[in-house]
Parts: C-alpha cells; structure tokens; sequence
C-alpha cells in the first residue's frame, strides 16, 4: 500500500538500474500491473496530456482552421494572443460575470443545503422522499431542466405572470443586469442536492460532545447552530467553493441556451461560451486556445489556494485545542 | 440534547416540504405542459384534463427531431461509455490499488488532477484533433473519446479494490493464481456495489452531455437527444403548432431515463458521490 514511498526511495539511487531486485516478492511481475493501467494511462495521454500540450502550443502560435490536407504555416507570436485574450473586452465581461455567479452560487448554496441537511439530519417522516426530491435535479440533464426554466422564466412565464406589475421588465432573461443571476440561481438549484447530501455527511462527523457542552454553556439554538454546527462542517464548505469554481469556469449549456447564447450582449457569457464562439464559430483557434490555457491555470490555482486555506484552517485548530 | 433535536420537529417538515416544493415543481411543470393541446404558462397546466391534454405533443416532437433515432445514439453513445469504463477502468483500478509497477503514484496523482481541470478547458484542442486532424466527426468514436474512462469510475474501483483484505490475495496468489484470474474470481464478485455505483454514475455523464456531442455532431442523424432537442429548441420551434409543448415532451423523454435509474438506485447514487467528493 505504500508502493509511492518505496518508488521514491528507488530514486535517489544513482547508478543503480531500474531491475535491481527489491526483496519484495510481488516486484517479479512488476510489467502486470503496468499492463493493467496501460489503456486508462493512454486514454489520459491522448485526451488530457497531448490536448493540454497541444492548446499550449497553439496560444502561442498564430494557427488557422484549414481545409484537410493543406499544409499552413503556424508562425510563432509569443505573447499576442494572451494579449489580445486578456483586453478583449468581451473575456473580461465574461470573468466578471463568473465572478457574479460566485457570489451568488457560493453563500446560496452553502446556505440553503446546510440548512436542508441539518432539517433532515433527524428522524423524521418521508425522510427518504425527501432525499430523493432534492436530488432529482442533479441527475437530470441540463437541457431537459432548462428547457423548464426558459418557459418558467420566459416574458409570459409562470414567475412573471405570479409577481403581476412586479415582474422585471425587460424580463427576466433578456435583462442584462439579471440573466446572470438567473443563471447562477438555475445551476444552485440544480447542483443543491448533491450540497445537501455532502452537508448531511458531514454533519454525521460533528462530535455529539460538542452539542452536550454547548448546551451545558447555555448556548441557544442559533448560537449552537453558528459555533458548532458550522465550523464542524467546514471542509464540506471547501469542497463547495472549490466545486463551484469549477462549475463557473465549466459553464456552457446554461448561458448558450437558458438566456440564449450568453445574453443580452454578453451580459450572462461565460468563458467557456466565448472560448467556443471565438474558437469554433469565429475560427479564431490561437485565441481560445490562450483563454483556454489561462482558465486551466486559474482553476488550478484557485482549487490549490482553496485547498491550502481549510489545510491552514486545521493546524490553528489544532493549536488552538 | 434528544429533546432539542425533536422540539423543532413542525419547523423542520416546512423547511423540507417548502425544499421538496422547489426541487419538484419544475418536473411537475415539465410533464404536465407536455400533455396540454395548448400552453397557456399558468398554474392550471400542471394539471393534464381529459379535455385539453393528449400525447400530441409526443408526436409533434417526434416528427421534428425524430426521437428513435436521437435516443439510439444517445443509446450508443452512453453504453461505448460504460463498456470502455468498465472494461479498462476496472483493471485500472485494481492495478492502481493492488499491483506494484513503476509509476503508478505518478498515474494516481494525474487522475486526481484530471477531475480539478474540466474537460469543456480543453475542448477547442479535442476538437481539433478529433474532428479535424482524426477526422471522427459524426461518429461514434469520437463523441466517445474524450468520455471513454470515467476518472471518478476509476478512482471508486481502486478505492473498493483498497478496502478489501489484503489476505484475500495473498491467499489466492500462494494458491498460484494469476492476477487476471484473481480479479475476475476473487475481486470482481466481491465488488457487485461497487460496479453498480460506477455505471450509474457513468451513465448519466455521457447521457446528459450536451456541449462534446454538440461540437462533433453536424449530422442530424448522429445527434444524441440532448443535441437534437436542443437544436429543436434554437432553431426549429416554429416548425410544430404548440412548440412550448413538444419542447416539454422531448425534455420529459430525455430525463425519463436518468429519472428511472435514480429512482431504482437511489442510494448507490448518493453513497459514492459523496464518498469520491470527500476523499476527492
């Protein structure tokens, strides 16, 4: 089970080749398990590693769409496409809206599928039902349930008609300071579920001690809810904000067709959606490839920063205990 | 501490049947608006009558984007998945999880990777070279490509692979048998769980899929039903009499199936999600 220690070990060794015999007896067939693992190694080669390669090269190539068969220079620019990524106005619109959806998906969801799973962190009636009710969305595809809330929210939708003179005008969708919102509000509730149930595990882990002495300070119900409950179920709270950032830089089918191509003018685009339009349906390769490159290494840094803050989090508390 | 967690117990059923309410009333909406002759958008709609409701929607739908075919390739497309997943993540994961060969923290810590770095980041070099360099527009094989081997698949096996007793190998190994014959006698039987959890939470990837299919298809003919509704949606509505109907009746026939397989599985859906979310 510690074979990543006993290859690194191996290392340091110089000189000494690869066969040399380690006294384990299971390294007589070490080519088997390699075996094993060749299709998935290959598979992540030829849709991971040469892609990811290839969309580095590219972002620093000028590189055209060509007829097949045709042979065109791709000559080297260095930095012009980042360049040209970077001050287009329409990527930058794009950041600001997954920044907007950010900020709206996060304390939604962390706060609504906490609170559904401490209701049914119980014994309780229908608890199964209700279980099943929250995930539904989550399994279902994305085009069936926005085909739903295009007509929910559309001008003469069910939402609209329900609020009467109150209902936003222009409508909800085609206004531009709240299709994004729509948006990130549409993929919560979609993606809720699967918070509630990560929130209800985590709530098993809390220490029923902490509850018994909390209770015995005279802690009420709210306090006990924001002092114990809360902190107790942080890294299910990483994991919603590193997952949410993925979800933001992954965002295509919502925006291309919930408010019909990242509308109105660009007010709901995402990157990826601009990555598409700019790349495949303006042939302009070399710069999706360079946005391309510069949201891999944002959603990399960003997950690792996620990942290092609750790391740091842990070691104050242990301190602290 | 018992009495405090069952004094709330009225507010905690309006929190969860208000939660209940959200979650199913656009499925509500969905399967009742695909049944009425005419859409109206009001509440009434979520209720099919005698009088104003029928499949005719069902039929209008069918008659644009021709739903045998769409659900044969999004058929196709999801069971190529779940084969290639099965087939090659289930000896990846038994390999990652009890076999030594050199390399394999380095192949373990470029999976975990993969799930951080969404595929839609790198579709434009995928589309390149499937469609244009590879020339798999429009087929199969390329939509499947990029899917083949689902990463969390792989990692739920090797993680079950892990759990089992190391005993147990030793055992079969002193016996004298061979690593593909303990996995096919040994592991596998032991791993029924785990095999379910991993197909239905293949499935509904490639099932669902919109934006890869959406980019290999320009065949109509070869789209999967996420594609071709979708394309009913932007561009084809005004071609049947109640589109708002017939755009219902397609998303009830393409949720239908992921609906079911949640529905019989519930808990293998929700177990393993969250077990590769919180060691993921």
């Amino acid at each position: 089970m510690s074979l990543p220690l006993i290859s690194r070990t191996e290392e340091p060794g110089p000189g000494l080749p690869s066969r040399s015999p380690r006294p384990r007896p299971r390294s007589r067939r070490p080519q088997l398990g390699a075996l094993f693992v060749s299709p998935y190694a290959l598979f992540l080669l030829v849709v991971f590693a040469v892609p990811l390669g290839y969309t580095v090269w590219m972002s620093f190539h000028r590189f055209y769409f060509t007829a097949p068969g045709t042979e065109v220079d791709a000559p080297w620019v260095g930095l012009s496409n980042y360049r040209d990524v970077l001050t287009d106005p329409v990527v930058q619109q794009s950041f600001l809206n997954i920044a907007v959806f950010l900020v709206i998906n996060v304390p939604l969801t962390v706060l609504l599928s906490l609170v559904l799973a401490s209701a049914l962190n119980a014994k309780l009636p229908f608890r199964a039902f209700f279980r099943a009710a929250y995930y539904l969305p989550y399994v279902t595809a994305s085009v069936a349930l926005v085909a739903v809330w295009a007509y929910l929210f559309g001008t003469d939708g069910l939402v609209s008609q329900a609020l009467g003179s109150l209902a936003p005008d222009p409508s909800w969708l085609v206004n531009s300071t709240l299709a994004m919102p729509v948006v990130a509000v549409f993929v919560t509730w979609k993606n809720l579920g699967f918070f509630v149930m990560l929130y209800l595990a985590a709530l098993q882990n809390v220490p029923g001690e902490l509850y018994e002495s909390a209770s015995v300070d005279g802690a009420g119900r709210i306090k006990t809810f924001l002092t114990v409950t809360v902190p107790g179920v942080r890294h299910a709270t990483t994991l919603v904000t590193v997952l949410a950032i993925i979800t933001g830089a992954n965002l295509f089918t919502e925006p291309y067709l919930l408010t019909g191509g990242g509308g109105p003018d660009h007010a709901s685009a995402s990157p990826v959606l601009i990555l598409y339009q700019k790349g495949i349906e303006q042939a302009h390769p070399d710069f999706a490839a360079a946005l391309g490159v510069v949201l891999v290494l944002a959603v990399v840094t960003l997950s690792l920063i996620a990942r290092r803050f609750t790391e740091q989090n842990d070691k104050t508390d242990m301190k602290g205990a | 501490m018992t009495k405090s967690r069952n004094s709330g117990r009225p507010l905690r059923m309006v929190v969860l049947l208000a939660g209940a309410v959200a979650f199913l009333f656009p499925f509500l909406y969905m399967f009742g608006e695909s049944l009425q002759k005419a859409t109206t958008g009001d509440l009434g709609s979520v209720i099919p009558l005698p009088g104003s409701s029928g499949t005719q929607n069902y039929e209008a739908i069918n008659g644009a984007i021709s739903l045998g075919t769409s659900l044969l390739n999004s058929g196709v497309f999801t069971m190529g998945v779940l084969l290639c997943t099965l087939v090659f993540g289930v000896l990846a994961g038994y390999g990652l999880a009890r076999l030594h060969f050199r390399g394999r923290g380095t192949l373990f810590a470029t999976l975990l990777l993969v799930q951080t770095i969404p595929f839609q980041l790198l579709m434009l070099p995928l589309y390149v070279l499937v469609v244009r360099d590879y020339g798999l527009g429009d087929s199969y094989l390329g939509m499947i490509l990029p899917f083949a081997i689902n990463s969390t698949a792989v990692f739920l096996f090797r993680q079950f692979f892990l759990q089992l007793p190391s005993e147990l190998f030793e055992a079969a190994r002193i016996d004298g048998a061979g690593e593909l014959r303990i996995l096919w006698r040994v592991a596998l039987p032991l791993a029924r769980p785990a095999l379910l959890t991993g197909t239905l939470l293949t499935f509904i990837g490639p099932w669902n899929e919109f934006l890869w299919p959406f980019l290999v298809t320009k065949d109509v003919g070869m789209q999967p039903l996420a594609v071709s509704l979708a394309g009913f949606v932007s561009n084809l509505r005004g071609t049947v009499e109640n589109p708002t109907g017939a755009v219902m009746a397609g998303a009830c026939v393409l949720a239908v199936p992921a609906v079911v397989l949640f529905l019989l599985f519930q808990r293998h859906f929700t177990q393993t999600n969250i077990d590769s979310g919180i060691k993921g």
